[in-house]
Formats: C-alpha cells, sequence, structure tokens
C-alpha cells in the first residue's frame, strides 16, 4: 500500500488500515490505550482533550456496536459528535461519496469516523478529504479499530504478542475483521493462521504470511487464541456453505471441541454472536472467553485512535517543548 | 549570570535538593492537624518522585503513613493543538477519594502555571477536596495566570534564552536543579 | 519504409494518386504538381489497424462520440478501427450499423467498421439479423461486454456468420465463475479484500468455445486474452488448424494486479490486470504468434464515473492514444519484437487475419499510413488526448515512439502539432 506513515510515533493523518502501519506503530497505539482504560473507571469518564473537535460518524451500513464503541471514545475526550447513517440521507438519494465528502469538508469538520459497503472506501475519502479519516470497516478490506482492540485484548492477556499463535476461523472471505487482524498479529510478531471451509478462505491467503487448516480441531490444538468470526447467515444462500447447521457440526467451537486445547487458550468473537453457529454459549459465556473484555477495550484503543490522530503538527512539536516541564 | 554561554549551570546539587525537599515537607507538616487527612499528589512527570521524596521526610517526621498518588496533565493541556506528535500519556493515580481531603500538589517548576491550571482541573474530575495547597521546588516567575505556590523551595531568576531543568534519580540518575540553554532543553 | 506484408524495410519513395497507393519503394517521380511529404527520420508504415474499440455513441456521448473516437484512434496512427456494438442501444439492427457507418464516414478520423450485436439486445438468447447487418456494413458479430454465454447460441452463431465470411469476437468468461470479480482473484485482491475472477473463467470458456469453432469450422476471435490458461488453449487450438484468433491489449502486456493497490480505479477494466506469470505468458504468444494481434478494447468513462469506489467504478480504460507508445516500451526496447514484427501485430496481422483491405503498402492498396518517430520519447499528458475522455492509469509515463501524420484513402487525418506550433 502507498498509505505508509512515517516512522515512530505518528500515525499521519488517517488510520485507513493496518497494512499500512509499522510493529512500532501498533505497539504505540496499544501503549497509548493503556491510560485511557482508567479514564472509563472514573467517576467522571471524560477528559477534554478533544474539545472544540467536530467528529462524523458516517455509517453507511448498519452498526450497533461499532457507532456506539467510537461515540463512547468520542464523548469521553470531549468531542462533538454527529452521526450520519445512510439511511434518510442524501446518500440514498444517489449522491457520490465524493459529493458527500465535500460537503462534510465544507461544514469545516475535523474528523471522520466512516464505516461503508465497498473495500477501499476510507482510503477514498481519505484521499479527498484533508480531516483525519478514521476507517470504521470497509467492505472487506479492513476495520483497523476492531483489530487494535483484539490485539489489546491479547496482549492484556499474554503480556506477549510476539510468538503468540493466534488462528482466526471462519468465513476469511468476506471478512474485513480477518484481515486487519491478519495485519496486525504479523506486524508485531505473533504466528497467524486461519481456518474454515474452503470456500470460505481467499485464493492467495499463504501469500500474506498465515498457514490453513483445514479442520477447526487441528486449529484448536495448535492455538493460543482463537478468534471466530461471525458466520453470516446468506453465506449459505449463496453457496459457499451447504447449512449453518452442518457449519457448526464440522467448524463451530464448542467446549467439547476445545477439551483438547492448550490450557491457556482464550477465545475472541467480534460480536454480534450467532450463538450454537461459530460457537457455542458454553465457550462464549465460558472461562477462556475474552469476548467482554474486548468490548471494553474497544473504547480505550478508539479513545488512543482519536488522540493520536487528532490535532497536532509535527513541526510544533520543538516550540512546544519550550514550554514548562 | 548574564554573559554565562553554552552548558549547564549547576544551581542546586544533590544535598541542596535534599535539605529544600526537607523544609518543605516541614512547612507542610506545620500546617497539617490531621495527618490522614493529607495527600501528597505528583504532576508528571518530576513532581511525582519529588511528591515521593517529600512524603518520605513527613513520614520520618512522625507522620503515619502518607498517601501520595500522581497525575498526569497531558490530556488537560491547553496548548494541545500545538503539540505533536502526540505526547505519551502516563497513568494517573490516585490513592483513593480525594473528596472532602487536603491535596497537596507538587511539581518540579513553576513557570506560566499552565500545568498547575490543568491539573487543577484533572483534579477537579476526580472529586471535590477540601483544600488543594501547591508546592514547587522551584518558582521561576513569568505566570501567566493567577496561580502562587504556597510553598517554595527556591525563587530562582531565569535569564533569557535559559531555562530551569530539574534532575531526579528515577529519570536521570541524579538530584539537581541546572540552568541551561533553552536549544538545549528538552 | 516499413511494410511487413512485403517484407520492405528500407528507405524510399512512396507515390499515392487518388487515395490509393501507386507506387512504393525506390525513387519514384511522381505527376507534376503532386505535393510532396518529406519524412526523412520517420517510419512510413501502413496504417494501424485496431480490431477492438468501444465508441459510446449513441447513449454514452458523453464518454465518447464515433467522430472523437475516430479522431482518437487518427492521432494513435490507427486508420482502420471496428467498433463493439454495446451502446444503448445496442448496434444490433441493419439501421444501426448503417448509423455508425455514416457517422464514421463524416468523422474525418479513422475508418470506423462497426461490429454488429451477435445477440439482440446483447441479451445472448436471440441472433441478430447477421446478413442484414454485413449487407449495411457489419464486419462482425460479438455481445463483447457481455460474453455469449449460451453454447447452443454459440454454435448457430459460427455455423450462420460462415455465410457471410465474417468472424465471431468473443469475451471469454464463464460468468459463474467472474460472478462480481473486479478485479483479479489472487493475493492482491485478498489483501485489498474485493471480489476477484480467476483466470479459469476466461480459460474455461475459451476452452469450450474452441470445441465450438472445431466443431463448426467457423471463425472464432477470441478478444483480450489476460491468462496464461488461455494462452494454452489458444496454442492448442493452432496446433489443430482451427479458425480461431485473438487479441491481446496494450495495458495486459504493460501491467499486472498490482497497478489496483490503493484501489485505483483507472487501473479497473475487464478482463482483469493479471499477475506478472500471465503478462509474461500473453506476451510470449503475442511474439510467438499464438495470439495474432494487439487490440486497444478502448473504454472510454467520463471522470465522475470513475471517480468513485472500485466496486461501483466501470471497467475499461482508453487506448487509442498510448498502444503504439507502450508497444515499443514492451515489445520492442527490450527486445521481443522486432519494429517490423510490431507493425505486423497492429496492422498487417489484423487485416490478414480479418480479410480486410488495409495493412499493406501494396500498390493499388488504399492509401492508410502512418508517419511515426520510433525513437521520440513524450509523456502520457491525458488531457492532451482527442478522445473525450482521460481514463488512463498510464498517465505520467514516459513512452516511445510518438505519431506524427495519419493518411486515410491518402487524406491527412492527423498530423502533430510541432510543440512551438502549441505554445
Amino acid at each position: 500500500m502507498t498509505d505508509a506513515a512515517p516512522p515512530g510515533a505518528g500515525l499521519g493523518k488517517d488510520l485507513v488500515g493496518l497494512e499500512g502501519l509499522t510493529g512500532d506503530q501498533i505497539r504505540t497505539i496499544l501503549d497509548t490505550a493503556e491510560p485511557f482504560k482508567e479514564i472509563s473507571e472514573r467517576r467522571i469518564k471524560k477528559v477534554p482533550v478533544l474539545r472544540g473537535k467536530t467528529i462524523v460518524n458516517l455509517f453507511f451500513e448498519p452498526s450497533t456496536r461499532t457507532r456506539i464503541s467510537f461515540e463512547f471514545a468520542e464523548k469521553r475526550l470531549s468531542a462533538d459528535t454527529v452521526n450520519i447513517s445512510a439511511t434518510g440521507s442524501s446518500v440514498q438519494k444517489g449522491e457520490t461519496l465524493v459529493d458527500t465528502a465535500r460537503t462534510l469538508e465544507a461544514m469545516r469538520i475535523d474528523m471522520v469516523v466512516m464505516r461503508h459497503g465497498s473495500s477501499g472506501a476510507a482510503r477514498f475519502l481519505a484521499d479527498r478529504i484533508p480531516s483525519n479519516v478514521i476507517n470504521g470497516g470497509d467492505g472487506q478490506h479492513e476495520h483497523p479499530t476492531q483489530a487494535l482492540l483484539d490485539l489489546l485484548t491479547l496482549r492484556d492477556r499474554f503480556g506477549e504478542l510476539d510468538g503468540l499463535k493466534v488462528c482466526i476461523v471462519g468465513d476469511i472471505l468476506h471478512s474485513r475483521v480477518a484481515r486487519s487482524n491478519i495485519w496486525g498479529l504479523l506486524k508485531v510478531g505473533a504466528e497467524v493462521a486461519v481456518c474454515g471451509p474452503r470456500t470460505l478462505i481467499p485464493l492467495g491467503i499463504e501469500e500474506l504470511g498465515v498457514s490453513v487448516f483445514g479442520r477447526v480441531e487441528e486449529a484448536i490444538e495448535w492455538s493460543d487464541a482463537l478468534y471466530v468470526l461471525r458466520l453470516q447467515l446468506e453465506r449459505m444462500k449463496a453457496g459457499f456453505i451447504p447449512s449453518v447447521r452442518e457449519y457448526n457440526r464440522v467448524f463451530g467451537v464448542s467446549a467439547e471441541r476445545l477439551e483438547r486445547a492448550k490450557e491457556a487458550l482464550v477465545v475472541l468473537h467480534p460480536g454480534p454472536m450467532n450463538r450454537g453457529v461459530e460457537i457455542d454459549s458454553d465457550v462464549a459465556d465460558g472461562p477462556r472467553s475474552v469476548i467482554l473484555p474486548q468490548v471494553t477495550n474497544g473504547v480505550a484503543v478508539r479513545m488512543a485512535v482519536l488522540y493520536l490522530l487528532a490535532g497536532g503538527r509535527p513541526d510544533a512539536a520543538e516550540a512546544a517543548k519550550q514550554g514548562e516541564t | 549570570m548574564p554573559g554565562t554561554t553554552g552548558g549547564r549551570e549547576k544551581v542546586m546539587d544533590r544535598d541542596a535538593v535534599e535539605a529544600t525537599l526537607r523544609e518543605l515537607a516541614g512547612l507542610i507538616a506545620d500546617r497539617t492537624e490531621d495527618p490522614a487527612d493529607l495527600m501528597v499528589v505528583g504532576i508528571r512527570r518530576r513532581g511525582v518522585e519529588l511528591a515521593d521524596r517529600i512524603a518520605d521526610h513527613l513520614e520520618r517526621a512522625g507522620f503515619a503513613p502518607v498517601d501520595t498518588g500522581s497525575l498526569d496533565i497531558t490530556l488537560y493541556r491547553d496548548d494541545f493543538e500545538q503539540v505533536g506528535p502526540r505526547p505519551v500519556i502516563g497513568p494517573t493515580e490516585l490513592p483513593g477519594e480525594i473528596t472532602g481531603r487536603r491535596v497537596v500538589l507538587v511539581d518540579d517548576v513553576l513557570y506560566t502555571g499552565r500545568t498547575v491550571r490543568a491539573a487543577l482541573d484533572e483534579l477537579a474530575d476526580f472529586g471535590r477536596p477540601r483544600r488543594i495547597e501547591l508546592c514547587v521546588l522551584v518558582d521561576r516567575g513569568g505566570r501567566e495566570l493567577p496561580i502562587q505556590p504556597d510553598y517554595v523551595g527556591r525563587r530562582l531568576e531565569v535569564p533569557p534564552g535559559r531555562q530551569v531543568a530539574v534532575s531526579v534519580p528515577d529519570l536521570d540518575g541524579d538530584l539537581c536543579v541546572c540552568l541551561v540553554d533553552t536549544a538545549e532543553a528538552g | 519504409m516499413l511494410d511487413p506484408s512485403r517484407d520492405v524495410d528500407g528507405i524510399g519513395d512512396l507515390l499515392v494518386v487518388d487515395g490509393r497507393i501507386e507506387a512504393a519503394g525506390g525513387t519514384l517521380q511522381g505527376p507534376d504538381g503532386c505535393e510532396m511529404q518529406d519524412a526523412s527520420g520517420l517510419v512510413v508504415a501502413p496504417g494501424l489497424v485496431d480490431l477492438h474499440v468501444h465508441f459510446r455513441e449513441p447513449g454514452g456521448e458523453h464518454k465518447e462520440t464515433i467522430a472523437t473516437g475516430a479522431r482518437a484512434a487518427a492521432a494513435g496512427g490507427f486508420t482502420t478501427v471496428w467498433t463493439m456494438p454495446n451502446t444503448d442501444p445496442p448496434i444490433d439492427d441493419p439501421a444501426a450499423v448503417g448509423f455508425v457507418r455514416a457517422e464514421g464516414e463524416r468523422a474525418g478520423g479513422a475508418r470506423v467498421m462497426p461490429i454488429g450485436a451477435a445477440s439482440v439486445g446483447l441479451s445472448g438468447e436471440r441472433m441478430t439479423e447477421v446478413g442484414e447487418m454485413v449487407a449495411a456494413g457489419a464486419v462482425a458479430v460479438s455481445d463483447d461486454g457481455h460474453p455469449i454465454w449460451n453454447a447452443g447460441l454459440l454454435r448457430r452463431l459460427l455455423e450462420y456468420t460462415q455465410t457471410f465470411g465474417i468472424p465471431v469476437l468473443q469475451h471469454s468468461e464463464v460468468r459463474e465463475l467472474a460472478g462480481f470479480g473486479v478485479m483479479n482473484e489472487g493475493k492482491v485482491s485478498t489483501a485489498l479484500g474485493l471480489r476477484g475472477q480467476p483466470n479459469a473463467a476466461e480459460a474455461a470458456m475459451v476452452a469450450r468455445d474452441i470445441q465450438l469453432a472445431e466443431l463448426t469450422g467457423g471463425h472464432l476471435h477470441v478478444c483480450h486474452v489476460s491468462a496464461r490458461q488461455t494462452v494454452e488453449q489458444l496454442r492448442l487450438a493452432r496446433e489443430r488448424g482451427l479458425r480461431v484468433t485473438s487479441e491481446v491489449t496494450p495495458h495486459h502486456l504493460a501491467l499486472t494486479e498490482t497497478a489496483v493497490r490503493g484501489y485505483r480505479t483507472e487501473a479497473k477494466m475487464n478482463p482483469p490486470l493479471r499477475t506478472e506469470e500471465d503478462r509474461e505468458a500473453v506476451r510470449r504468444a503475442l511474439v510467438d504468434g499464438v495470439i495474432d494481434v494487439i487490440a486497444t478494447d478502448h473504454a472510454p468513462h467520463h471522470y465522475e464515473e470513475k471517480e468513485r469506489e472500485f466496486d461501483d467504478a466501470p471497467f475499461g480504460i482508453v487506448g487509442l492514444e498510448t498502444a503504439l507508445g507502450l508497444a515499443m516500451c514492451e515489445l520492442v526496447e527490450p527486445g521481443h519484437l522486432s519494429l517490423a514484427g510490431l507493425v505486423d501485430r497492429m496492422s498487417c496481422s489484423p487485416a490478414r487475419i480479418m480479410g480486410i483491405d488495409a495493412g499493406t503498402l501494396r500498390p493499388g492498396s488504399p492509401a492508410d499510413i502512418v508517419l511515426f518517430d520510433p525513437g521520440e520519447r513524450w509523456t502520457v499528458e491525458p488531457e492532451a488526448f482527442l478522445s473525450r475522455s482521460r481514463n488512463t492509469p498510464f498517465r505520467g509515463r514516459e513512452l516511445t515512439g510518438r505519431v506524427h501524420v495519419t493518411l486515410v484513402g491518402g487524406v491527412e487525418r492527423y498530423r502533430r502539432r510541432a510543440p512551438d506550433e502549441a505554445a
């Protein structure tokens, strides 16, 4: 990708995906998220750091958790937020994305969080407006803040991501969560595998540096962490799998299957879950599940990303040092 | 000193700083009626270690364990727009509920007063202390806000182009106060 | 003077009388008062022939008209272009064919030869009035843009067209495999999260179609070959002596799927850009003669239509004005083809396989001639295109080989303005 950010702590203008980041940049985001966890535990869960900033949450696809998580993060940083969803907006009246972008820009906003159904939409927007753009999920491309919160959750649990064995199970083909996790995990030194029906494993995935397990039992034995993806039920209609029942029988993550897992294995899921399809309730609610810590970390990671991208020009760094220590 | 060029000019050595901190602890102790009410909170980064040392002196002077804490004011700065790349944020750790307590804020150098302003704002988000006092090792003047310290270790005249650099053992390997050229400060 | 159709490569004179070549080679004496054209330093070659262009008229005049397209073709050194029928409405009856012919003649650019639709409304269901369209001036039939997916229909077409001696041009794609793919399926599509089309979508259709060509004896022309497996199928057809011809575009010779990175819609085309292995395979096939010709698949689109999400942007790029320069850079400069070989693939060979009176400087032939400087370097500036559209991934690329003059029937249809004139 051409969206490589400068090395070090700076992330550049936008967060489009993890493919364009370095391991150091990812670690900086995770480190920055740590102090933000504490803010959410305070009596007054708010700091004034983004006071006066206007952030637009532009959601072309329905999303409850991602939008709410971003909104919490924005509000806890004292930003002013505006939510725009595709329903009832001018987008449905045929307005192009480039016109939507220009219209927003004309209202003098500072940041945009966008969820969009087309891969590359975040890059498209970022290239056309001076505001910071954060990708809240674009088509089947990337969902970087989801992967960052997953990395933070794994780091909380294991202390170290280097050398960790993580297997992503399910519909890799259509999953932006899988792609962002693959890039993110590889960049911080983890080993990554994928597992699922061959119809849902994209061609060329091995060339990204991941291995492929055909059977979920093998994946479970190998893994330190199992990342279970949501199975979109429409995949059955499209003929990728014969039935949901069979999917659960062959690829479902159940307590029984986890008996052969390592002692410390944890299970992640990006939500919302199809209980009884890709994951059984006794796993989702069981001791190996870190699904709720994922949600908590989501707010902290998004606060960190907003904080790191907002305002601030690198050339002002020196000037700022001249003040009080 | 006017005419001094380049390098660092040490104005307080380890013994001088240590003695000053002991004096500051004494001044705080003089005004303390209920030691359990007191909380000593350092402002990140160098105020934290100074606060710990002041608390040590208080304890050695017979005060029962003194509650200490730390405050990271990064997210409350009023010059956030001008700062970049983003400064690293440290944790804010307060030893408990601050409402109704007497909080002594400790920082290394008092200059414009903006850091203290940020610290006061942050404390207000945690609760409503009965009283907040300010203790600084060095006051170099140059206030831009109506903020004055309650306890001052040393007042320094700082010539143009120079600034005050406080070193603490954990971060800098030494305990001292120097005047340095602004260009090489940081 | 370069005329691969007669193995001519040397310095000489060319005499044109009444739109036809009177004599070629040696020192010639024209009649009194004849116009002299000094072409020293330039290559004089038969005008280029492009079997595959899309001029959007009727229905898409904001992208290209027959007139702008024909003039862009002349600027690219082309003297004959075959226009695909997928306009709106499509060119699927004799009246529509006649319209394209007439507009082409008025355009004052390259000769415009309409390809009629293979099926009514390009729907892939019912055969068009092929004979009537031929009578009105159609030179071939095709549903390009869509495959003729119905094997029964393609069989009938390959049989029926034999009466009229025209080929069936096939856009080879098994739709069930191509799906809604917007680029090549592989590592890059996986990383970008874009739906891919596998090589097999093209090669499987070509394999099927070759069987039908063998069954019927009809002339099958495979458009824009992109996959190495397709090349293997074409090689088999060649070995079996079937009437199967094929083309490759300059962009499939010049680019790979990595050009899509960054979601660059100007690199979105169908068939998609493939891998380096595929690119090498089609290049070798063109050099070996397994692929017969270069055709541009000139596909103009308006700026706004490409300025959008990758999934929603239309397929295709313009190609007429960059074709010669790209072919020089990709084939002649690296030594894969001689200059004569290139002129053959872009002029003589397309004329020969389609049996049209072009692609030669033989006395008696129409005076369709291009004069170009094979060593001149220039930078692609889409704003300077004569085409109405600018959708090219080659913006800013330096090319070698530039057209100076294009004559169609002895009449000058393009002359490059010298830089000082342009100012």
